[in-house]
């Protein structure tokens, strides 16, 4: 228990993970402080200002219309060959005022049942990125300064100092997610109820986006788990940073132009961020557009595949298995140099 | 390779001959492929997690996390190995290191980390104490200072082994030592006998008049000595008692003015036994040192350092 409590201690007195955690943090309240600004509630004026709008659009159609029309024909009487205008020029007419819906012109507001769900991918990936890199970090620069290798001297069994670490990184982590989630969730209902509405929501919508917001933790925990053993067995924080840059440049850029380029069916299923994206949804549909699925009306359907949460934490759990097991069999075989 | 407890034991050997490995495997951080260990009874790597706790060490150049403050390091060691935090303030103070131990490690001179190292080491207040090198980088005060810790440590109880390559150093404060080349024991005993095993037992003879070293040498070769002749003196070996060499010498009319034996130091027995002992003209390699195995050092060739 002393080696987690100080464990926990010099997590938090890294300078690196306050600064990630701030930074996170930071990125979280710009967020909110952007749509805050950038979302309005809509009242009676705000109608009344798109009638208004859908009004001024539709003169102006009508303008443009009468304009056009006389064009034509004076075009036509010329004998011009305009091939551009219609053999009628009766048949230039405006839209007729219903085709210009007033909710165009309303302002951007925040339904929270509506938005809420999506508004927890980036409270998730930036949880997930903080996650990543702290944890990278945290065993990296353990093993790059000597910190480990001063650790065993006083604490021999390596696999027990290596999982107290992972245990006390995710703890802190939690500690950080946590508080972090809640406030999104207070933050977003607050602007909800300033700048939009927070009408319609159900017991059964909270429970939705609470395990959400739990799928968004998870995420984070299993993006620190990845970050902490690939830095550890590459015993580098570069190991673990180059490793993600790495996958994201050549394995999902690259991956994805030559996935394309064979015109590969699903291409996005060999995709990382699909089952990331799948996973904070519950499910993702993708469609493959070469392919026609007739239905009795003779309509050209595509061809679609779900990607659920399932798949996702089979992906994340052979990962951690992967990853994490390869960290501590190397621990637990490889000199300490 | 054997200490005894509450004695100061050097641990010496040329560059790249295994004494770091050794200490590393020791302590659990390297593998080892064969052989017994033990640690104040303990058999290890078995039984480390248990000795452990009575073990400090300092393995080759200290190593810390810049950023952290030594007080930090310190304490964040002593939070692992469940110690009060007292204990700090007391290292501290016992390395030299109390009024700057709330600056960053990043900041620290070599010989300073160094001082953080034998701090990190003593904090467990432990019956065994390894220290690899510990007076790298320190200042002619520093190196004295740490003559006189290890003395005291000694003397209170503890068990002190030094790698070093500071021979003087290992003479002086040493009770025994292990010397090793390529991986293999090649002296093991305290320091005195060890001296006295590898002294050459050679005499240098000096007369009252120089050209009576002929006559000397000549009598001295029929009485069974074996004498080399230099400019002013004579070097004699296989003396068991000098007297001898006065007798027999009187007894030819010749008479002595300086009789004294060659005494070898550390540096001397160390040199010889791993034959690394700088040859003009020759650039030695890190391997090239004696095999107990019976192999012949391979003969220096050219190249090395400024090569």
């Amino acid at each position: 228990m002393s080696l987690f409590r100080t464990e926990l201690r010099r997590l938090a007195k890294r300078r690196f993970a306050r600064w990630m955690t701030a930074g996170g943090l930071l990125v979280l309240v710009l967020v909110a402080v952007g749509m805050f600004l950038s979302n309005q509630k809509i009242g009676p004026d705000q109608f009344a200002e798109a009638r208004q709008a859908a009004d001024r659009q539709h003169q102006e159609q009508v303008r443009w219309a009468e304009q056009e029309r006389a064009n034509c024909e004076r075009a036509k009487t010329a004998g011009e060959d305009v091939d551009y205008y219609p053999a009628d020029c009766a048949d230039i007419t405006a839209p007729p005022r219903e085709s210009i819906e007033e909710q165009w012109f309303l302002p951007s507001t925040f339904n929270f049942r509506e938005s809420f769900g999506e508004m927890l991918i980036p409270l998730a990936a930036i949880l997930a990125m903080v996650g990543f890199v702290v944890g990278a970090s945290f065993v990296g620069a353990e093993w790059n300064t000597g910190g480990m290798m001063n650790l065993l001297l006083w604490r021999p069994k390596r696999l027990t100092v290596l999982l107290t670490k992972l245990g006390a990184l995710l703890t802190g982590l939690l500690a950080l997610a946590l508080p972090a989630t809640a406030a999104w969730f207070g933050s977003m209902w607050l602007v909800a109820n300033w700048r939009g509405t927070t009408e319609g929501m159900t017991s059964g919508t909270w429970q939705s986006f609470l395990i959400t917001g739990l799928r968004g933790i998870v995420l984070a925990l299993v993006a620190a788990t990845l970050g902490f053993a690939l830095a550890s067995l590459g015993r580098h924080t570069a190991m673990a940073l180059g490793g993600a840059i790495a996958v994201m440049v050549v394995g999902q850029v690259g991956l994805g132009i030559l996935l394309s380029m064979a015109q590969v069916r699903f291409a996005e299923a060999w995709l990382l961020p699909t089952y990331v994206y799948a996973w904070m949804t519950k499910s993702l549909t993708l469609e493959d557009w070469q392919a026609c699925n007739a239905t009795y009306t003779g309509e050209c359907n595509p061809a679609t595949l779900d990607i659920t949460w399932q798949h996702s934490s089979v992906l994340f759990t052979v990962g951690i298995v992967l990853f994490l097991g390869a960290a501590l069999w190397a621990m637990r075989r490889r000199d300490i140099t | 390779m054997h200490v005894e407890a509450g004695q100061v034991h050097g641990f010496l050997g040329p560059n790249g001959s295994g004494k770091t490995t050794t200490l590393r495997t020791l302590l659990g951080l390297i593998r080892p492929d064969g052989g017994r260990m033990a640690i104040l009874g303990h058999e290890v790597p078995g039984t480390l997690d248990q000795v452990a706790p009575q073990v400090g060490a300092i393995v080759e150049s200290p190593q810390f996390f810049p950023h952290f403050t030594a007080r930090d390091t310190l304490s964040l060691l002593a939070g692992a190995g469940d110690l009060p935090e007292r204990r700090v303030d007391e290292v501290l103070e016992l390395v030299g290191l109390r009024d700057r131990a709330g600056e960053r490690v990043k900041t620290y001179s070599l010989g300073m980390k160094q001082r953080l190292a034998v701090a990190s080491a003593l904090l467990k207040n432990p019956r065994l104490l390894i220290l690899d090198e510990p007076a790298n980088g320190l200042d002619p005060g520093g190196i004295r200072e740490m003559r006189t810790l290890m003395r005291n440590l000694s003397e209170a109880g503890m068990t002190v082994v030094l790698s070093s390559h500071i021979l003087g150093e290992i003479q002086l404060i040493c009770d025994s030592v292990t010397i090793i080349s390529l991986g293999r024991r090649v002296a093991f005993g305290p320091v005195d006998e060890v001296l006295a095993q590898h002294s050459s037992g050679a005499v240098r003879a000096r007369l009252e008049a120089v050209t009576d070293l002929p006559a000397a040498a000549t009598a001295l070769t029929r009485a069974g000595v074996r004498v080399t002749t230099n400019d002013d003196h004579l070097m004699l070996a296989g003396v068991d008692k000098p007297a001898t060499v006065t007798r027999l010498l009187a007894e030819q009319g010749l008479y002595v003015s300086e009789l004294a034996p060659i005494a070898v130091d550390l540096e001397s027995v160390f040199l010889e036994l791993t034959a690394t002992a700088p040859v003009p003209g020759q650039h030695r390699q890190v391997d090239q040192s004696v095999r107990v195995d019976g192999a012949e050092p391979s003969v220096p060739a050219g190249g090395g350092w400024g090569a």
